[in-house]
């Protein structure tokens, strides 16, 4: 279907393709092949682009009325809320839509961990999406001090502080990035100015993240390999496109109920009171999306200790392709790694519900608990779950198991040849 | 045929649990929210057709004047503001009387001179103290905060200032409290500042209605609850309108969808015949019986 060379129509078409391949593009795109068994987890590639493009556009406008200024952020959100045509929405959207993009991006992530998506040869697309995730955590953080209410405040110094515990150089980092001796009026523009930057920079990966999907196709529920030109795939276009708008407009529904109807539930109230430098909050806590890290951050008693592991938390991610030694790549076919997903995932909900609690008593066993089994499942469960798993057999193809077992559709192809005089690769 | 059951069996669960998952979390969102136990009271801007009582939004506005303003600002509301829909739906006529109550400095005029002058519908509420620090020192040291947000700024939001409006007490026994700080049985930590605002019949209502100390609270909370979220009708309303039309889109893209990927289906059976017609020439080629591939 792709692979064959595309010529345009129109003789227009063909001048401008030969000097700058984008019809050429769009065609690759419309008739791209995907495996036909892709289920709903698989919409969320769609989802993911829709928020960003949602949240660059609405970021966009809020910034033509937001003042980025100690003295006037606060009142400025609340101007844009009161003032601005439909402002509030706007405004609702794009802290909602921070929000939502997180929620859509850890379905993304779980879904690659439970089909086995990360592994060979897709281990680029992995690694650029983890720099997408990293980004946005990056961009989400600075943006939820823009409107400088308490928690934006308190979550800057407590975030921008965990670069002090780097020894030697700590302080003079945190001076730095800080722009003085305090998280203060050159903090928060420079963040306004990194964070305006970065959804930029999160598109670029975006492209990149979409282009190197485009060169092995799409993994699927089974995790074997579709034979790209066969029954077994479908163009993306209508077919994908189709599903995916369907996933797309239920997702949009959540999004906008929350929007309309409990806009600020997923916030803090505290952040609706202007920041304060004298007053610290009783909790500091913060966005929900972060909290799984927060809790590992507490969960280890030194400082430094505990930023290592926070980051380490991520950056492990980055070695899942070599740390999972398991040929299979699909959960469906892994009886036992099936099991340890579902406890991962229960562990990383449970490392997010500590992070919203006081570390203390049991709150700070458990998170300690969950830490320690986080790491143990990636470094220690996932190397021996590869060597010794006992998977269940593969089928030959997505679609059909008994037709191709291995040689069959050869050995048909020549026998319909030699019966029919037919062309062997008309089958295709 | 059983292995197709259960094909369908489990994308149908897979399905059903992506539809699941992503309609739970509005509502566990929302559960999380009722954790203290707060007086009840039935909010009329509450729920998805939630809109606000003009006659209680404009005797709360009365009590916010005549109680809280002493010490309290809201600095984000416009006189203009008393007039426009969605809220207290002053008139036009009404909100500039009440504006013309109030004094602002403006300036500097063509001598270079500040001076004073009524509040027009444009001007935004005037506050009590010109400054958070005065406001502070001639409150004892407690900052009375400024209230225009303050309905979103609390957990438990309208419930919340209801309930410690209300919420005044003795001082259990054993509880020594300091001078100018009273006892409260909402308010986090229980020690409050501010001297218990509200008795029955401190304000004389303008339309009659009886003055009672929970009528007061409850039209009050009502007013800063609108102060904090003055869009709050128009917000309903298009939420509302919105929801039924993407759920009427919807509908109509998942027709779509179906007949699209029917297409698909009936392209495979084609595929499929072809297959058997193979099949069954292949068994008479080499001879072998067709079961056997199955």
């Amino acid at each position: 279907m792709s692979e064959e060379k595309y010529i345009p129509k129109s003789k227009l078409g063909q001048w401008f393709d030969s000097r700058l391949p984008l019809l050429t593009l769009s065609h690759h795109l419309q008739s791209y092949p995907t495996p036909k068994n892709l289920n709903y987890w698989w919409t969320f590639g769609g989802i993911l682009t829709f928020c960003l493009i949602t949240q660059i556009i609405t970021g966009l406008v809020l910034a033509m009325h937001y003042v980025a200024h100690v003295d006037y952020a606060f009142q400025s959100i609340e101007h844009i809320m009161r003032d601005v045509n439909y402002g509030w929405l706007i405004r609702y959207v794009h802290a909602n839509g921070a929000s939502m993009f997180f929620l859509a991006v850890y379905i993304h992530i779980f879904r690659s961990l439970f089909y086995g998506s990360y592994k060979a040869p897709r281990e680029v697309i992995w690694i650029i999406g983890l720099l997408i995730y990293i980004l946005m955590m990056a961009t989400a953080f600075m943006g939820y001090v823009l409107p400088w209410g308490q928690m934006s405040f308190w979550g800057a110094t407590v975030i921008t502080n965990l670069f002090s515990a780097i020894p030697f150089v700590g302080e003079s980092i945190t001076t730095w990035l800080w722009g003085g001796y305090s998280v203060d009026n050159p903090t928060l523009n420079r963040f306004y100015s990194l964070h305006y930057l970065l959804p930029f920079l999160i598109f670029g990966l975006v492209v990149l993240h979409i282009w190197a999907l485009h060169v092995p196709g799409n993994n699927n529920p089974t995790g074997i390999d579709v034979k790209k030109n066969s029954n077994e795939t479908m163009p993306f276009h209508p077919y994908m496109v189709m599903k995916d708008l369907l996933a797309l407009l239920l997702f949009i529904i959540v999004f906008l109920w929350f929007v309309f109807f409990a806009p600020n539930v997923l916030g803090h109230p505290d952040n609706y009171i202007e920041a304060n430098p004298l007053v610290t909050p009783a909790h500091i806590v913060p966005e929900w999306y972060l909290l799984p890290f927060y809790a590992i951050l507490r969960a280890i008693p030194s400082k430094l200790g505990g930023v290592i592991f926070m980051f380490s938390a991520i950056f492990i991610l980055m070695l899942l392709p070599w740390l999972d030694t398991s040929k299979v790549r699909s959960a469906i076919f892994r009886p036992i790694y099936k099991k340890f997903f579902w406890l991962l995932v229960f562990v990383v909900i449970l490392l997010g519900y500590l992070g919203a609690k006081p570390p203390e008593g049991i709150y700070l066993v458990l998170s300690r608990l969950a830490t320690a089994y986080y790491f143990i499942h990636f470094l220690l469960i996932l190397p021996l779950l590869g060597r010794y798993e006992k998977t269940d057999p593969l089928p030959q193809s997505i679609s059909d198991p008994v037709l191709s077992k291995t040689g069959m559709i050869d050995k048909f192809k020549k026998a319909a040849a030699e019966y029919e005089g037919e062309n062997v690769e008309s089958f295709k | 045929m059983k292995e197709k059951t259960l094909s369908h069996l489990s994308k149908f669960i897979n399905k059903f649990l992506f539809i699941a998952f992503l309609f739970a979390m509005p509502f566990a969102a929302l559960s999380e929210e009722k954790n203290i136990n707060f007086i009840e009271t039935n909010w009329s801007f509450k729920g998805i057709f939630g809109t606000f009582d003009r006659a209680s939004l404009q005797r709360g506005y009365q009590v916010y004047q005549e109680v809280c303003s002493g010490c309290h600002s809201v600095q984000h509301l416009s006189y203009r503001n008393l007039s426009e829909n969605g809220g207290p739906e002053f008139t036009i006529e009404e909100a500039k009387a009440i504006a013309s109550q109030f004094e602002v400095e403006d300036g500097p005029n063509s001598e270079g001179e500040m001076f004073m002058r009524k509040a027009r519908l444009s001007d935004k509420f005037v506050k009590p103290y010109s400054n958070v620090q005065a406001s502070t020192s001639a409150n004892g040291g407690a900052y009375p905060p400024d209230m225009s947000v303050l309905a979103k700024a609390r957990t438990g939001g309208a419930d919340y200032i209801y309930s410690l409006l209300l919420g005044y007490e003795e001082a259990p026994e054993g509880l020594e409290l300091d001078d100018g700080v009273y006892y409260n049985k909402y308010m986090p930590g229980n020690k409050i500042k501010m001297s218990e605002p509200l008795s029955d019949g401190i304000v004389e209502y303008l339309d009659g209605t009886e003055p009672s100390k929970k009528q007061m609270a409850k039209d009050v909370t009502a007013f800063l609850v609108w102060a904090s979220e003055p869009h709050l009708e128009s917000q309903h309303k298009m939420g509302f309108k919105t929801i039924i039309y993407l759920i009427i889109l919807l509908t109509l893209v998942y027709f779509s969808k179906q007949k699209v990927w029917s297409r698909f289906g009936s392209k495979i059976e084609e595929e499929e015949e072809t297959f058997d017609k193979v099949e069954r020439t292949v068994t008479k080629y080499e001879g072998e019986d067709p079961k056997t591939f199955k």
